[in-house]
This record gives C-alpha cells, sequence and structure tokens, in this order.
C-alpha cells in the first residue's frame, strides 16, 4: 500500500450480485444478495487470501471475476479499465485465469493434456499452430511435469499432477490475474505442499497476482499477503496478513481463526462459539448480518447496520470500533 | 521443481505411460461377451444386407407361380429355394436378404433423424436451461402424449405408405429419448469445472457444446441411438404388417410376416423365418445397445 | 483396560482386472475403552477399507483375512450376516463423510434416529422418542422436537452430520468409527464437530476410532495415532510421540509439509514428498515408500521390517531407531 503510481491491477467497486429465488411455484421471486457491494483493491504481486464459509459468496464473487457471471451492480477494473461490464469474456480470459478445486473435475477425460494445455491458444489464436507444442512444453516445463504428459489423457495422471495441468493451462497465455479456488483442498496433503510451493515460485517467476480463494487458514496464513473475511455476501474486514493473524478485528475473524486447528497436539479442539444457524441468506438477520452468531453482539448490532471502518489496520464493518 | 528420487523399482499407481482411455475401452469391448455377440450378428446381418445383390440365389421379386409356397430345406424343400418360396412363388431366402437392407435402412435412416432432433433440443435444453429448457420440456411432454403407432397410422394413411414416409414419420416420432437422456446427460457435464474452465480461457458457446459437451456425452448418444434404432426396425415391422408401413413388393421382414399370416397354421415357417430375423436383429442391437452403456459406465474405469 | 476391538493381521483384497489389488496388507491395531485412535494417511492408503472391514461392509468381492479381529471377545470374522447386524448400529456404530448422502431423503430425521433403537433395544416408541431428542439436545440441536418431524433436506450439512452423531450414539455403542466425519465441512463446523464428538466421547466413555487425513484434527483429537501407507501401518504411537518424534520418514514428510501459524515462516518453501504412491496391485517387496524417501537405500528394496519400541509405539523402516530419532530432532527443532 505504498505508492499512488500505478493503478491497482484489480479493483472492485460497489460489486453486488443478486439472484431472483423462487421459493415455491407460485410465490413471488425474492432477491438473494450472493455479493453484496463488495469493493476491493489488489496491487500487482499480491496475494488476497479470500475466506469465509460455504455460502458467504467467495464463489461468486470467483465467477464474476472471471466473467462467468454478470455482476447486477458495480464495477471491475484491471490495471484501470473495465472489462466485465460488457460480458466480453475473451478480453477478459487474457487477464484472468482460474485454478479450480478438483482437477478430477477441471480437465476434460477426453482431450489429451496438450489439447487441454494449448485450447487458450487456440481460442485466441495465438502464434500459429507450429508454435504451440512448443508453448505448450514450455509451461509443461515451467509447472513440472515431464514433457511426456503432452500425449497422456488425464485419468493417467495423479491428483497432482492434474492439478499441474490445470495451472499449466491457467499460466500459459501469462495472464495478470490468477483465481486460485481452494487450489489444494482436493489434493492429498503430501502433494498440497507442492502444489503450493508451485505456486508462490510461479509468482515470483512470472509475477503474477493471486486471489487464493480458501478455507484453510494455515494456507492462507503461509502465502497471502493481504487477507478479506467475507460473510453473507459483504467483505467483514479486511488487512494485511500479519495484522490480521496477530490481531483480528472482527468477532467473525477472530471465530474463524479459533477454528483451524494446527497440528499440535495437546491443545484440544477450541469451540468457535460461533453456534450452528447460518442464516438464511434469502433473508438475512437484521443490522450487523453476523449478530446472531456473535459473542460480542451488543445494542446497536441488531438494528443497525455497521459502520465501515477504515484505517490504517485495513478495514472493518463492526459496531465495536466505531 | 521437485527433487527427484530414485524409482527403485516401484511401479506407480498412476502412470502417464499407462493405457490411454482408448486403449482402455479397447480392452474392455473385447472383454465383453455381449457385446461381441451382439456385435457378430449385426455384422453378419449387415453384411448379408450389403451383398444381397451378388449373394443372393434369385431376384426377390421373381414371381415363379408353379413354385408357390415351397417348404424350406429342412422340411420337405430343396436346395434351389432354401428357405422355400412365398405364396407367389419368390425366393424366400433372397427376399429375407434384401429385406435385411431395408430394416436396417429404416432403422439407421430414423434413429439418425431422430437423434438429430433429440439430440438438438436436449443438448440445448440441459445447456441453456431456463425458458428453453422450459419450452423443449414442454415439447417432450406433448410428444409423449402422442401414441407412436396411432400417429404413424394416420399419416400414412393420409399420405400413402413407402418407404420415405415411413422413414420420416418415425424420425420425427422417436426423438423424446434422445432429448430426455441427452438434457440430463448435458446438465451433468455443464457443471464440470473444465466447462467452466473452458469459458473462462474465452471459447465461444458453439464451440464448448461441441468440444467440452459433445464428447462426454457420445456414449449416451450411442446407447440411446442403438435403442431408438431397434424401436424404429420394430415399428416398421408393425406398421408394414398392419398394411400401413412399407408397400410390396418391397420385401420387407415386417410385410413377410403378415403375407405369410394366412398360412400360420400349415406353413408357420412362412412367419417363422422373417419373424427370426427380426428377432435377431433387435436383439443383436440391443446388446450392442447394453454392451456400450457397460464399457463406457462410470464405475468400470480404473 | 481391556480392548473393545483388537485387530491383527488384517488384509483387504479386491480382485480388479489386472490381478489383485492388496488395499490393505497386514495391520494391527487395538482400541480401549474411552480410547480415540486415529488411522491417518493419504487417499489409497486403505484407512476407509479398514474401518469398513470392521463394520462388515465391504462389498462382496473383496476378500477380508485377519489373524484376529475380535469385538469385545467376539471374532467379527465368524459371525454371519445376522449375528452382525446385530452388533452393527447396536454396540458398533458408524459416521460417514458425506452427511448429505448418509441419511435417507425419505424419512424424517425421527424415523432415522429411532429405527435403529427400535430394532436393537426392543424399545417402545415413546421411549425411542425421549433418547433421541435428548441425544438431538445433546448435540446442540435446538428445539429437539420439532426436529424429529423434519428431512434430511431441511437441515444444513453440519447440523446433519449432527444428527449422525445423535444417531450413532443411540444405542450407546461400545465403539464409533468417524470416516471423515468433517471433511465435507466448513473449518467452523468442523471445529465445533470434533468438539461435540470429543466431549461426547469422554462423557459415553465408548471407543472411538476416526479416520483421516488432516493431520490438524489428529493432533487435537487422537491418543493413539496409526500412520497409513500403501495398505501398511508404518508408524504407531501416541499422539504426542507422532507430533513430537516422528520416526517413520513419511510421516516425518508429512509433518513437514503442512504450514503452521506462527512456526512456519511465511512465505518460505514448504516440505513435500516428491513421487506418487506405488501401485497396490500384485505384492510390493521391501519398503513400498522407498520410491518416495530421501533416505532410500538398497536395503530398502529388500524388507521393511516393523521395530516394536514399546507395547504401542513402533515404525516400520530400514533405518534403526537412533537414526530416526536424529531425523526427527532436526525436523522438529526446524
Amino acid at each position: 500500500m505504498t505508492g499512488q503510481t500505478p493503478p491497482p491491477v484489480l479493483e472492485m467497486r460497489d460489486v453486488t450480485k443478486t439472484y431472483m429465488i423462487r421459493r415455491g411455484i407460485f410465490s413471488p421471486k425474492q432477491p438473494l444478495h450472493a455479493v453484496n457491494g463488495i469493493s476491493l483493491k489488489i496491487n500487482k504481486g499480491d496475494v488476497l487470501g479470500l475466506v469465509g464459509e460455504s455460502g458467504c459468496g467467495k464463489s461468486t464473487l470467483a465467477k464474476i471475476l472471471l466473467g462467468l457471471e454478470l455482476p447486477t451492480a458495480g464495477e471491475i477494473f484491471i490495471d484501470g479499465e473495465t472489462a466485465h461490464q460488457s460480458g466480453d469474456r475473451k478480453a477478459i480470459s487474457r487477464r484472468i485465469q482460474p485454478i479450480f478445486q478438483d482437477p478430477y473435475s477441471s480437465l476434460n477425460p477426453r482431450k489429451t493434456i496438450g489439447a487441454i494445455v494449448s485450447l487458450p491458444l487456440r481460442v485466441h489464436q495465438v502464434g500459429d499452430p507450429s508454435t504451440w507444442r512448443k508453448a505448450v512444453e514450455d509451461i509443461l516445463d515451467i509447472v513440472g511435469l515431464p514433457r511426456r504428459v503432452y500425449d497422456s489423457y488425464p485419468n493417467q495422471l495423479s491428483g497432482g499432477q492434474r492439478q499441474r495441468v490445470a495451472i499449466a493451462r491457467a499460466l500459459i497465455m501469462k495472464p495478470e490475474i490468477v483465481i486460485c479456488d481452494e487450489p489444494t483442498s482436493a489434493l492429498d496433503v503430501s502433494v498440497q505442499s507442492q502444489i503450493l510451493n508451485l505456486l508462490m515460485d510461479l509468482r515470483e517467476e512470472l509475477n503474477l497476482t493471486y486471489v487464493l480463494i480458501s478455507h484453510n487458514l494455515a494456507v492462507v496464513e503461509h502465502i497471502a499477503t493481504k487477507v478479506a473475511v467475507m460473510y453473507l455476501g459483504r467483505i467483514v474486514e479486511e488487512t494485511g496478513t500479519d495484522k490480521l493473524f496477530e490481531a483480528a478485528r472482527h468477532p467473525y475473524t477472530s471465530a474463524l481463526l479459533s477454528s483451524v486447528l494446527t497440528p499440535e497436539p495437546g491443545l484440544g479442539v477450541p469451540d468457535s462459539g460461533l453456534g450452528i444457524a447460518f442464516p438464511n441468506p434469502i433473508n438475512p438477520p437484521s443490522g450487523c448480518t453476523f449478530h446472531p452468531r456473535c459473542a460480542k453482539a451488543f445494542g446497536p448490532c441488531s438494528v443497525d447496520q455497521p459502520p465501515v471502518i477504515q484505517d490504517a489496520d485495513g478495514r472493518v464493518e463492526c459496531h465495536l470500533y466505531a | 521443481m521437485t527433487t527427484t528420487i530414485a524409482n527403485r523399482g516401484l511401479p506407480a499407481a498412476e502412470d502417464i505411460v499407462g493405457p490411454t482411455p482408448g486403449q482402455q475401452l479397447r480392452r474392455r469391448i473385447f472383454g465383453h461377451r455381449g457385446l461381441m455377440i451382439g456385435g457378430g450378428i449385426l455384422v453378419i446381418i449387415f453384411l448379408m444386407a450389403l451383398s444381397a445383390p451378388f449373394l443372393a440365389p434369385h431376384d426377390p421379386y421373381f414371381q415363379e407361380l408353379l413354385a408357390r409356397v415351397k417348404p424350406p430345406v429342412w422340411t420337405t424343400g430343396d436346395w434351389k429355394h432354401v428357405l422355400g418360396t412365398d405364396q407367389l412363388g419368390r425366393d424366400y431366402l433372397s427376399r429375407i436378404m434384401y429385406g435385411a437392407q431395408i430394416s436396417l435402412l429404416i432403422g439407421f435412416a430414423a434413429a439418425f433423424i431422430s437423434g438429430v432432433i433429440g439430440t438438438t433440443l436436449g443438448v440445448a435444453a440441459g445447456y441453456f436451461g431456463g425458458r428453453v429448457d422450459m419450452v423443449v420440456t414442454f415439447l417432450i411432454t406433448v410428444r409423449l402424449s402422442m401414441p407412436v403407432v396411432l400417429v404413424a397410422l394416420a399419416v400414412v394413411a393420409l399420405i400413402g405408405g413407402s418407404l420415405t414416409v415411413v422413414i420420416s414419420v418415425l424420425g420425427l416420432l422417436l426423438w423424446d429419448r434422445y432429448a430426455v437422456v441427452m438434457r440430463s446427460a448435458t446438465m451433468q457435464i455443464r457443471q464440470m469445472d473444465y466447462v467452466a474452465a473452458a469459458k473462462a480461457v474465452g471459447c465461444s458457446t458453439p464451440r464448448i457444446l461441441l468440444t467440452e459437451i459433445m464428447p462426454n456425452i457420445m456414449n449416451n448418444l450411442i446407447v440411446v441411438a442403438t435403442l431408438e434404432m431397434a424401436h424404429a426396425i420394430l415399428l416398421e415391422a408393425a406398421l408394414s404388417f398392419l398394411g400401413m408401413g412399407v408397400q410390396p413388393p418391397l420385401p420387407s421382414w415386417g410385410l413377410m410376416v403378415s403375407e405369410g399370416k394366412d398360412y400360420i397354421l400349415f406353413e408357420a415357417w412362412m412367419i417363422t423365418i422373417p419373424g427370426v430375423a427380426l428377432f435377431l436383429l433387435v436383439l443383436a442391437i440391443n446388446l450392442v445397445g447394453d454392451g456400450i452403456r457397460d464399457v463406457t459406465a462410470p464405475e468400470n474405469r480404473n | 483396560m481391556s480392548a473393545v476391538l483388537e485387530v491383527t493381521g488384517l488384509t483387504v483384497d479386491i480382485p480388479v482386472p489386472t490381478g489383485d489389488l492388496h488395499a490393505v496388507r497386514g495391520i494391527d491395531f487395538s482400541v480401549n475403552k474411552g480410547e480415540t485412535l486415529c488411522i491417518v494417511g493419504e487417499s489409497g492408503c486403505g484407512k476407509s477399507l479398514t474401518s469398513l472391514s470392521i463394520m462388515g461392509l465391504l462389498p462382496k468381492r473383496a476378500k477380508i483375512n485377519a489373524a484376529k479381529m475380535e469385538f469385545t471377545g467376539t471374532d467379527l470374522l465368524s459371525l454371519n450376516e445376522r449375528e452382525l447386524a446385530a452388533i452393527r448400529g447396536n454396540r458398533m456404530a458408524m459416521i460417514f463423510q458425506e452427511p448429505m448422502t448418509s441419511l435417507n431423503p425419505a424419512y424424517t430425521i425421527g424415523n432415522q434416529l429411532m429405527e435403529p433403537y427400535l430394532r436393537h433395544k426392543k424399545s417402545s416408541d415413546k421411549e425411542a422418542r425421549e433418547r433421541a431428542i435428548y441425544l438431538l439436545e445433546r448435540v446442540g440441536i435446538t428445539a429437539a422436537a420439532s426436529r424429529l418431524s423434519q428431512y434430511p433436506h431441511q437441515l444444513s450439512g453440519g447440523l446433519r452430520q449432527r444428527v449422525m452423531i445423535a444417531m450413532a450414539l443411540m444405542c450407546d455403542p461400545e465403539l464409533i468409527i468417524a470416516d471423515e466425519p468433517t471433511t465435507a465441512l466448513d473449518v467452523t463446523i468442523q471445529a465445533q464437530i470434533l468438539h461435540l464428538l470429543a466431549e461426547l466421547r469422554k462423557e459415553f466413555n465408548s471407543a472411538l476410532i476416526l479416520i483421516t487425513h488432516d493431520l490438524g484434527v489428529v493432533a487435537r483429537v487422537a491418543d493413539k495415532v496409526a500412520v497409513m501407507y500403501a495398505g501398511k501401518i508404518v508408524e504407531a504411537g501416541s499422539v504426542s510421540e507422532i507430533f513430537n518424534q516422528p520416526l517413520h520418514p513419511y510421516t516425518q514428510g508429512l509433518i513437514d509439509c503442512i504450514p503452521v501459524p506462527g512456526k512456519t515462516a511465511r512465505g518460505s518453501r514448504l516440505g513435500s514428498i516428491p513421487g506418487i504412491v506405488p501401485t497396490l496391485i500384485g505384492d510390493i517387496k521391501g519398503c513400498s515408500f522407498r520410491n518416495r524417501c530421501g533416505f532410500a537405500h538398497d536395503a530398502c528394496e529388500m524388507k521393511d521390517p516393523f521395530h516394536t519400541l514399546s507395547p504401542g509405539r513402533g515404525y516400520r523402516c530400514t533405518l534403526d531407531v537412533s537414526t530416526c530419532e536424529a531425523n526427527a530432532k532436526e525436523l522438529v527443532s526446524a
């Protein structure tokens, strides 16, 4: 957060996605705010960790960033330029690429690895067919796969190798931003660290910016430079990784952090005190949407929307700091 | 990247030099008895149909009125007419061989036409969902509420029976199962991350449908196609039997059964022979269809 | 203290087109009353098949063999289907990974909770109902009485897993087997469920076998740990022994793989285990980890001896104890 010189590589302003949900055949449609007014700035080389429980809207936000869904409202800028409003997937796809959670579902089983990885080149007609094989082999080298896999099919590869293929596909067009949606949670423990190491190496080598969506806070702590905590479509806290893990401000962040089970024997299982009721997103609680589960809730929490507090320590939405 | 460690003679669980999906599929096909038997019968009938002009002992339309209703060779007949002759003295073996052409032509053509219609509707409904899905589902419901045989009979009665009419009527009527199966298969594939990845790469919708969706629902398509082919062949036989299908003197198996029905008590072979031919063809197609479903089923993988 | 479950020499073989898949290759373990045993390992190591073979839930074509598989003194392998059914869900209960699919969507929660109790305990409806309500409250479900008439789809994933736990506890089992009970859940819910499981295990004093791949879960929940790799137990010991002095190179590798907030330097390279698990079809001579092991030497191609250091503590490796201890020291201090 130093200079004013370059614009942030990715900026979201009040991005909102509202789905209209019909709950019965005859009942009127009701709005579901999956993403509710999100503003974020990510600088070049940053790793933004996006954390929150399932249903908090982090996957919807990823889809919007990838151009797979159009935002209902709000604007998205890449290097200060807009692309998402027109829904031009081709323009977006050159700059933002995804890495999905499940490498068993993200690779088409009927295609060879060569065909999968070269797809972006073919779609965007980069170079001519004679150069594609070379380009694919180069990127396979970079992600640490033997060139022999070019003619293999996904079912001949292990989970970790498949995830490397997915990374190769995402990087072959040299995008600026990579959205990693739980990139390691479907992998075995021994393979997870390989993929995380690879992602960290690639960020240095190719000067990438990551949006890392994960429920594994240990992973986020390890590689993110800043963290945004989402709850029910809102970002309730956003700050540098150090600050977040040392002194979380939002009670929800604290609860999330206390739920992390580190491999340290003898500590027992913590009780996050969150209760079990994840609110219904169609009919969210009044005031602060977190107040029914919050241990520190007091008077105004159930009535007023929490204020947005922006200071040197980052951003937090909570009545406690008003 | 990662430090390499000597393999020390341990074969890995997944190996990039292991069999490709194509090789695995071939291995499973040759290990599937039903598929091999059905495929064998089908190939024989197919060859019989193709080679009818060269191998058939007689002209299937030549009427030898002095040699009417001659029994086949294994009862009291002779080798001149191996399967006997019909009530107009036409050679039964030749008619069976030419009849295979008609059955196969109708089966393939009707399955193809209905396949194109049903797959287009089903894939569109499954992929786009929403309004498109509602319309297609409505069309399927309408189609399912029409009795195929009655509609076919009515149409043929109105515009007259011929091979083209039968093929078109069946082709336009039998697409429902394609649409239902393709719709649900597409819905499943649509949710896969590789479809999202292709979108995120900037692929156009037709490209996604052709290269990401279609190859992964092809096995379902082939299975339905075989079932519908068998269905069409049986329906043609039924229509021809009722006199509302292929018209004489074409040697349709269904027509042969119909023409032989007056002799059912004393010359039972007259309907048995085309009946058995029909049965074998439909059985073979169904065996092949079941076999394809088995060898491509996901639970059979690995 | 007598063992609730004692297993020695358990093997599970599954015939596949290309030969026999030896999924479990002779494992020994036991679990006592009031004790939690964690079986930890990666996918395909045989940990889930182990749990299914204890419950007698393996598909018919799988072949189970064991020198000993005793549940409170009864030989499980000698029981027929009916005798096994009388134990299953009654004295021995299982909690599965996927709460969405392990509850039958066609029956109400109450129905599914009360059914095993009515069957095994021959109780009255009223009694079963009271116990169901008591347990639902006990697992932290509010308005328990009204939940009984709800269907599984009306509950969230976390609630369903709570229902599964209540269901497992209905007949007051001596042994609970939980196979990845929290893998499908959010971290917050995971912590709650495990917290609950640990509490209830103490209260009901049953034995718990927890199958998981998550070392964080193991560290916080287990009393005893068995680390499985390629169908064999490569290391066994108490939870503190496993984490503070891991002896097997595989265990050491696993622990080194995980970033620990506050301990692992941020952005530093994580340890990793290169390579891929070996195929389990056919026999493996020597150590099955040697192709991924930094300490592998020629002897590893011939044998993989199990060293028992004390009852319940041991490891399977050609390296001697002092070498392994030195390696562990280096890892833990790093």
